[in-house]
């Protein structure tokens, strides 16, 4: 799977907003929500993106599909420079390119159908559809678990976890290659964020999906993707093969959060031993310098606020940001201020 | 995105740099509203044909020459470029102006708004007489409809689909909807004429000669013209307690165990208040120059009488001055909310 | 009885579409030092209980009926003004989201000040003082400084701690936590559930946690309810609810969500349809439209409540499933299939 080319495939990127301050709004500084990322995502996988808030994976997520201009970087999606593209000439990338959105009640217009809702794509971008649009659109309620004749009704007259489905529905349409999911089930009940879980699994074998799974709750993201990336105020900190990640992470971030998850077992989640970070995540709009985690982390030495790591292969499709990273082969430990050979 | 940067330390240089920018846009507002002003009064006329010396023409009265009325046209500078005479009105607001219609020069004193065509006199002292008529109307007035407005808004909110709550809606859509000159004329039919409990119109003391004359005689215009506001400000008062007193932070007061009347107070209220004195600014700084309506209903000797007055006769020195004097009130009064607002709400973004 | 003894407890709300029957016959009870979980999903009345016990909905539209003993007292039918005096000083409740729980335009010392003289006759000077040093005592720093911040002026993990403290400034003996990590950083989570549990072992009082996530009632519980449409379906040791449990929604929550400490498993084993609506509660078991298993009872599930019967030593399970069977379908079917893979 990883030895053909990247669907998506994202390299520096750069996204700041910028800050403005006194009586002739000069501009102080920037917030930096993305800062420097690249990954690829390849055909038919899932990237999971995890970290805090502030950590800039909403807005990759925007930047991806274009809803935002990055600010530095290029952004290929089937190799084409999408980074700078006028709107015009991304409309018909848009249809290879979908996104979810978290709250399914304030993303759906509550004045119309759930037939115009999902039928909307087919008359924006024109296509002809085989048996009319509205047959394609019962296809698709079918498909997400909704109930075909239900074409007329009205998004308030669905739960929270129908008008989820309402909402992929809506993204399904077009037969898009890439899916952007931003928090699709935290807004969900438990029960409810299984079933839509198992949906977006089912859709992206049969439709052959690429997804870019885009959460807070590291279970979640465990349990979708095949690699993931964990990000830290702007900055990619660690991506690797699930498995790997979370079985044996490299950054201490990592671990950190890992730990921090509650475990819903009383015995073993008394006796296991934590890492605590102490205080919130800084600022975006003033991070710290150099590596940007050493202000929370417990390992950090005189280097780690001087010298910014840079994101490199320790093992296989490993990739770690960290001076002193853990779980890592020998020569990475040995020598942490040279780059590591592989 | 939680942005905690902003630390408290900063807020004081920020609440400074707000200020400064709040009052030089308020400045910068009053100098476009000379200008657009200017720009009607004298502008406007010539583009539409009205030579320097119909202009002129109008100083001098019926009778003159037309060689007095080029004279005069040339004296009063109604031949100069227009950046000129906007120079020499603008020079006048601040160090007042000499006018020579030929019978001698007479002296305008700062701030000059200019020579009224029929008095002949200055039109500054003619509003500065009328603005304590206008005030006292104002600020009586205000003071009825916010009390009024506010505690049959709250009441309505806590008692929603009461009696009381329905009665005082419907009261207040009469409010909202009724002209002054409607529930003016009424109500100077029945309580002056009819009961005699209050003056008839036309009724003026100055408040340091009686005061209570001086309320007695403008509680009937008062109340009228509170009866208007107070409606609307009953609905907005309700609408806002109704979504403040929903909202998480009226629970927490409740959990702490704060009394009903001081959860409602201190922590809806406040709240609620907000848009209110939003409102209230621009309603009472339009009101100060002048409440038209009620004055006229009432033949109150306020800016707004001057104001018809002044445009029935088309004297547009004192029509112009009227209208500048209105703005600025209104520049004012908004200048002062805005500045409030920052003082009510910390989260107001001060940059 | 217990410190805090709820006894079949209904709040009902009367609407136009009918009535909610949010809260229907609810009975639990927390010792002081004890931790008592409430498990439910949107809906499912765990908020409206919270709010009942603290007297919140006395003076509304509510139905409120049975019976709440506090250290000896009932409360539903106290005085609302009695009740009130409790509030904030016997009884303290922590809400979800920090941010809109406190009051934007006061400082986030003058709301613990406020609460704090609420219940005690003292001067502002002291008051402020005790509001610093309840908020040094939860961790936040300089709080000197920080006492005239307003809650915007906070971090999310903050603002939370800074809400325990004034929760905590009257020295409550009984604290209700309503989702009180949800909205934080999973970092910041963890901060803060290490604080509330040491936290209560110092005060030793009696605390109620509601929230959705088990991960969450696994770390503080020692005792876990579980509800479903305004009633419990399941209660007993948090031993009781993670390692035997018997009713077939707590089964169905533990297999809806993905979990760390276990090799991912390749699906989740998700309860079908969604919760039903409190208007209309599904007749017999109101879980009986999603359970899996609902045809074993050989039509019961669906015309006859089952009752919440005790199985053995304090676990209580409502379904009409007999024991046996119960246990059998736990640790044959839905155990292995939650553990191995």
């Amino acid at each position: 799977m990883t030895e053909n080319e990247p669907l998506l495939s994202v390299h520096n990127m750069e996204k700041h907003f910028p800050v403005t301050k006194g009586l002739f709004k000069r501009q102080v500084g920037a917030v930096k929500a993305v800062d420097g990322i690249s990954f690829e995502v390849y055909k038919g996988e899932t990237l999971g993106l995890v970290g805090e808030s502030g950590c800039g994976k909403s807005t990759t997520g925007r930047l991806v599909t274009r809803l935002l201009e990055p600010t530095a970087g290029k952004v290929f999606f089937e190799g084409q420079d999408i980074s700078h593209m006028s709107q015009g000439h991304l409309r018909p990338l848009r249809r290879d390119m979908q996104m979810i959105f978290q709250d399914p009640y304030s993303s759906l217009n509550p004045r119309h159908t759930v037939g115009a809702i999902v039928g909307a794509p087919f008359r924006i971008q024109g296509v002809q559809t085989e048996h009319g649009v509205k047959k394609a659109v019962q296809d698709i309620l079918e498909r997400v678990g909704l109930n075909p004749e239900h074409y007329n009704r009205y998004p308030h007259e669905f739960s929270g976890g129908q008008r989820q489905r309402i909402g992929i529905a809506r993204t399904l349409a077009l037969k898009p290659k890439l899916i952007i999911a931003d928090e699709p089930v935290s807004a969900l009940d438990v029960s409810i964020q299984a079933q839509v879980v198992n949906l977006l699994e089912d859709l992206q074998k049969e439709l052959d999906l690429t997804y870019v799974v885009i959460a807070h709750d590291l279970s979640v993201v465990r349990h979708i993707s095949d690699r993931v990336a964990v990000m830290y105020l702007g900055k990619i900190v660690e991506i690797a093969d699930r498995k790997q990640l979370y079985s044996s992470p490299m950054h201490p971030y990592t671990n950190a959060l890992l730990s921090a998850v509650p475990v819903p077992d009383p015995r073993a989640g008394r006796g296991r031993e934590r890492i605590r970070l102490t205080g919130d995540v800084p600022s975006p709009l003033n991070p710290p310098p150099a590596c940007r985690f050493h202000t929370r982390c417990w390992k950090a030495q005189d280097i780690c606020k001087k010298v910014e790591p840079p994101l490199e292969e320790l093992a296989g499709g490993h990739r770690v940001a960290c001076h002193f990273p853990e779980n890592a082969p020998e020569p990475a430990k040995a020598a942490p201020a040279v780059p590591a050979q592989e | 995105m939680a942005c905690p940067a902003t630390g408290q330390a900063t807020r004081p240089v920020a609440v400074l740099t707000y200020i400064i920018r709040r009052v030089v846009g308020a400045f910068a507002m009053l100098i476009v509203i000379s200008m657009v002003t200017f720009g009607i009064f004298f502008v406007v006329p010539q583009w539409a044909g009205a030579t320097p010396e119909a202009m002129a023409a109008r100083y001098v009265g019926r009778a003159a020459t037309p060689e007095t009325v080029h004279l005069v046209a040339e004296r009063l500078g109604f031949n100069d470029p227009v950046v000129v005479q906007y120079g020499r009105f603008v020079k006048g607001l601040f160090a007042g102006a000499q006018y020579d219609y030929g019978a001698g020069v007479e002296q305008c004193p700062a701030p000059c708004f200019g020579y009224s065509f029929i008095s002949g006199q200055p039109v500054w002292p003619d509003l500065v007489d009328r603005m304590p008529v206008t005030f006292s109307l104002a600020i009586g007035a205000a003071v009825i409809w916010v009390l009024a407005g506010v505690s049959v808004g709250v009441i309505s909110a806590l008692r929603r689909g009461s009696f009381f709550d329905r009665l005082s809606m419907g009261t207040a859509l009469a409010g909202v909807s009724l002209p002054i000159f409607f529930t003016g004329m009424i109500s100077l039919v029945v309580f002056s004429y009819g009961l005699g409990w209050t003056p008839p119109g036309g009724a003026w003391t100055d408040l340091a000669v009686n005061p209570l004359q001086w309320a007695y005689n403008l509680l009937l215009p008062w109340i009228t013209l509170a009866f208007l506001f107070a409606a609307g400000y009953a609905r907005l008062t309700r609408a806002g307690m109704l979504e403040t007193m929903g909202e998480d932070y009226i629970r927490t007061a409740r959990a702490k165990g704060l009394r009903e009347r001081q959860v409602v107070v201190k922590h809806g209220l406040r709240a609620a208040l907000t848009p209110i004195l939003t409102l209230f600014g621009i309603d009472f700084g339009l009101l100060v120059g002048g409440a038209v309506l009620t004055e006229t209903t009432y033949t109150l000797p306020g800016l707004g009488q001057f104001a018809i007055l002044a445009i029935r006769n088309q004297d547009l020195p004192q029509v112009m001055g009227v209208v500048l004097i209105a703005a600025g009130f209104v520049v004012v009064a908004s200048l002062i909310v805005d500045l409030l607002y920052a003082v009510v709400d910390p989260r107001v973004r001060l940059s | 009885m217990s410190f805090l003894d709820v006894k079949d407890l209904k709040i009902h709300f009367p609407t136009d579409d009918g009535l909610v029957k949010s809260v229907d016959g609810l009975s639990f009870g927390v010792e002081r030092g004890k931790t008592l979980g409430i498990v439910g999903e949107s809906g499912s009345g765990k908020s409206v209980t919270s709010l009942g016990v603290l007297g919140l909905h006395k003076g509304g539209p509510a139905k409120i009926s049975g019976e709440i003993w506090l250290d000896g007292e009932e409360l539903i039918g106290a005085s609302a003004e009695h009740v009130r005096g409790l509030r904030g000083k016997k009884m303290a409740m922590i809400f979800q989201d920090p941010l809109s729980s406190m009051h934007p335009y006061y400082t986030v010392g003058h709301q613990i000040i406020e609460a704090y003289r609420i219940h005690n006759d003292v001067t502002k000077q002291v008051a402020r003082k005790h509001a610093v040093d309840m908020l040094g005592r939860v961790g936040i720093p300089e709080p000197g400084r920080r006492v005239d911040s307003y809650p915007h002026e906070f971090s999310g993990g903050m603002r939370q701690r800074a809400m325990i403290a004034m929760a905590l400034s009257c020295d409550p003996e009984l604290l209700i936590a309503d989702e009180p990590t949800t909205a934080l950083d999973v970092t910041v989570q963890a901060q803060i559930l290490d604080l509330m549990r040491d936290l209560q072992r110092e005060f030793d009082s009696a605390l109620i946690v509601i929230t959705h996530d088990l991960g969450v009632v696994a770390e503080l519980s020692d005792d876990i309810l579980v509800m479903y449409a305004g009633k419990c379906v399941e209660y007993g040791s948090a031993d009781d609810i993670f390692y035997r449990p018997e009713h077939p929604y707590t089964w169905g929550l533990l297999g809806s969500m993905p979990r760390l400490d276990r090799e991912p498993t390749e699906r989740l084993m998700p309860i079908k349809g969604s919760p039903p609506s409190l208007i209309n509660v599904p007749p017999g078991c109101a879980f009986s439209p999603r359970c899996p298993y609902a045809e074993r009872t050989g039509g019961r599930a669906e015309t006859e409540a089952p009752l919440l019967a005790e199985t053995e030593g304090g676990h209580l399970v409502r379904c009409h499933m007999d024991r046996t069977e119960r246990r059998d379908l736990w640790e044959n079917e839905i155990k292995p299939v939650l553990e191995t893979q």
